[in-house]
């Protein structure tokens, strides 16, 4: 602990890290991050294996594709609209999901009339597979997007309203008698203490529920759809194009990557102070 | 310490400079009784009377678990009573009360706000006019001592500045009443004898009335005007102690003669009751 004389200058060691970084050296940086070589190493010796695997057994290309021909099958495919085209059906999924679960989840922390009364509805949808009745959404929204964005955003739904119900219970009972001495008012409490705390669990059922979103659509599309990166999978299926279906694995993967980087980007942004919460001080 | 210049903090006259108006908070037969899970009654304190100066500093000393931050929580309306009455500048208390700053045992940040927006939360809460406050609130912390860190976030502060940061921000809607829970509890030594000397400062500068909770003998005569030492539970005072060393103390005043006899009357309580 810092034994600080009124007014003087100093500044408590936290803060000392911060000083900008003079230059870049690439190998201070290696060695201080042995992993950002060791990342890369692996996956060109894994590759390098496989390849080797695959001519030496010869195994026909429409059971396993050497990682050259994946390679070739993603140059030459244009996997762009179909990778937009799903992309938009998560990612409006998601939003869909990510409003219902707030403003749900508020309530239900909020009210516990609320959550007496909606719990075994919740429990009764959220123990049944979604998947399970994505044929039905289907059946009622068609073949287009709609169904899609519909069942993308019933499966990343209960992560978030986990998350949100949980952090919005979990906040610091110092921090609500503090609030409580000041006579706030419960939306006070809400907006100023509860949510902003619950912000680190929300953060963490959102990660979750964005890739999950991928995941309802690629299911959707897979039931019945024109178009996507599942529809495009059926068909290289049908069609024993086993290559173009690992380019297909190959994008869905590096969608998933950007999407999970965006958020914890994100959620660094947003939550600067949260490794504060870790001190037992505050 | 170097004087920090701040001289219209409060309304409330100085203890120093004039003569004690009046009661600040007076309670009477105060009693708080918890229901046990077998439907039982459990007497957490009282019945307890006493009446607190306007601009006094009162410590609260007892062994742990006498129900001191339960009188404290009633005191400031936080917790409802059982029966007995308390009344704050003349008023009965039902609920917190406007006119009452608390610092809790831990600072409390919240830690995604800065210093200053953190002083400035119950002006936000209370709706008071925000360049005003903001103005204040600059002048707050620089009476605690944090001119320059008003920009910092609580995770860039250490454990003293930001119980520091907590006063000043107990006093950003200037109450005349402060009512403090064993504040630095949670300090190493060195830093909480010199939160002690700055709180003694804090309040001969800002003319409040002064609660302040401790289960430290030294602190609570070093700090009070009056010491109240309550029994064990349930608590009850024990002793009522006129500390009538001079209002400006440093921390060498622990090591005269007249400390030492207030310490001693003081532990001897603690003693009757078989606590030490």
């Amino acid at each position: 602990m810092e034994h600080i004389q009124p007014g003087s200058a100093q500044l408590p060691s936290a803060t000392a890290a911060r000083q900008p970084r003079t230059g870049f050296n690439l190998m201070r940086t290696l060695k201080a991050r042995p992993e950002l070589l060791l990342i890369p190493g692996l996956f060109v010796l894994l590759v390098l294996i496989w390849e080797a695997i695959i001519h030496y057994f010869e195994v026909p290309i429409y059971i396993m594709p050497a990682p050259s021909n994946i390679a070739l099958a993603l140059v030459n495919v244009s996997f762009l609209d179909n990778a937009l085209y799903t992309l938009g059906e998560a990612m409006s999924g998601f939003l869909l999901a990510a409003v219902c679960g707030l403003v749900i989840g508020g309530l239900i922390a909020q009210f516990p009339l609320a959550e007496k009364t909606l719990y075994p509805y919740l429990i009764a949808i959220q123990t049944t597979p979604k998947v399970a009745v994505a044929p039905l959404f289907i059946m009622w929204f068609g073949f287009g997007m709609t169904s899609k964005v519909i069942i993308a955003a019933t499966i990343s739904f209960f992560p978030i309203l986990v998350n949100v119900i949980s952090g919005l219970r979990s906040t610091d009972p110092a921090r609500l008698e503090l609030m409580r001495s000041l006579r706030a008012s419960r939306w006070q409490i809400f907006t100023m203490v509860r949510l902003p705390g619950a912000l680190p669990m929300i953060f963490a059922g959102l990660n979750i529920a964005i890739i999950f979103s991928i995941l309802g659509a690629i299911v959707g599309e897979f039931l019945g759809s024109r178009k996507g990166l599942g529809n495009a999978i059926m068909q290289m299926n049908v069609n024993l194009d086993t290559a173009g279906v690992f380019a297909t694995l190959f994008v869905l993967s590096a969608i998933g990557v950007c999407l999970h980087l965006l958020m914890s980007f994100l959620q660094r942004k947003a939550l600067f102070w949260a490794d504060s919460s870790r001190l037992p001080t505050v | 310490m170097p004087a920090t210049t701040s001289p219209n903090l409060s309304q409330t006259q100085s203890p120093i400079q004039g003569a004690q108006i009046g009661a600040a908070i007076v309670v009477e037969a105060l009693e708080k009784t918890y229901a046990t899970q077998d439907g039982g009654q459990v007497q957490a304190l009282g019945p307890l009377s006493v009446t607190v100066p306007q601009g006094g500093f009162m410590t609260i000393v007892g062994p742990s678990g006498c129900g001191k931050s339960t009188l404290l929580k009633l005191l400031s309306g936080l917790i409802p009573r059982t029966a007995g009455s308390i009344k704050v500048n003349g008023e009965e208390v039902h609920e917190p009360h406007r006119d009452i700053g608390m610092v809790f045992q831990t600072p409390v940040l919240l830690p995604w706000k800065t210093a200053i927006d953190n002083v400035l939360l119950p002006a936000r809460v209370l709706g008071l006019p925000m360049e005003r406050s903001r103005a204040r609130a600059q002048e707050l912390l620089d009476m605690v001592g944090l001119r320059e860190f008003r920009g910092r976030y609580p995770h860039e502060l250490s454990g003293g500045m930001q119980q520091r940061v907590a006063i000043a921000r107990s006093l950003i809607h200037d109450p005349s009443i402060l009512m403090m829970d064993e504040p630095f509890g949670a300090l190493d030594a060195m830093t909480r004898e010199v939160m002690n000397v700055e709180l003694l400062r804090i309040w001969r500068q800002a003319g409040k009335t002064i609660i302040f909770v401790t289960h430290s003998i030294p602190e609570a005569i070093f700090l009070g005007t009056q010491v109240m030492v309550l029994s064990n539970r349930p608590g009850r005072i024990a002793d009522l102690v006129n500390v009538d060393l001079p209002a400006e103390r440093s921390l060498d005043i622990m090591s005269t003669d007249a400390f030492g006899v207030f310490s001693k009357r003081i532990r001897s309580q603690f003693n009757t009751q078989g606590l030490i």
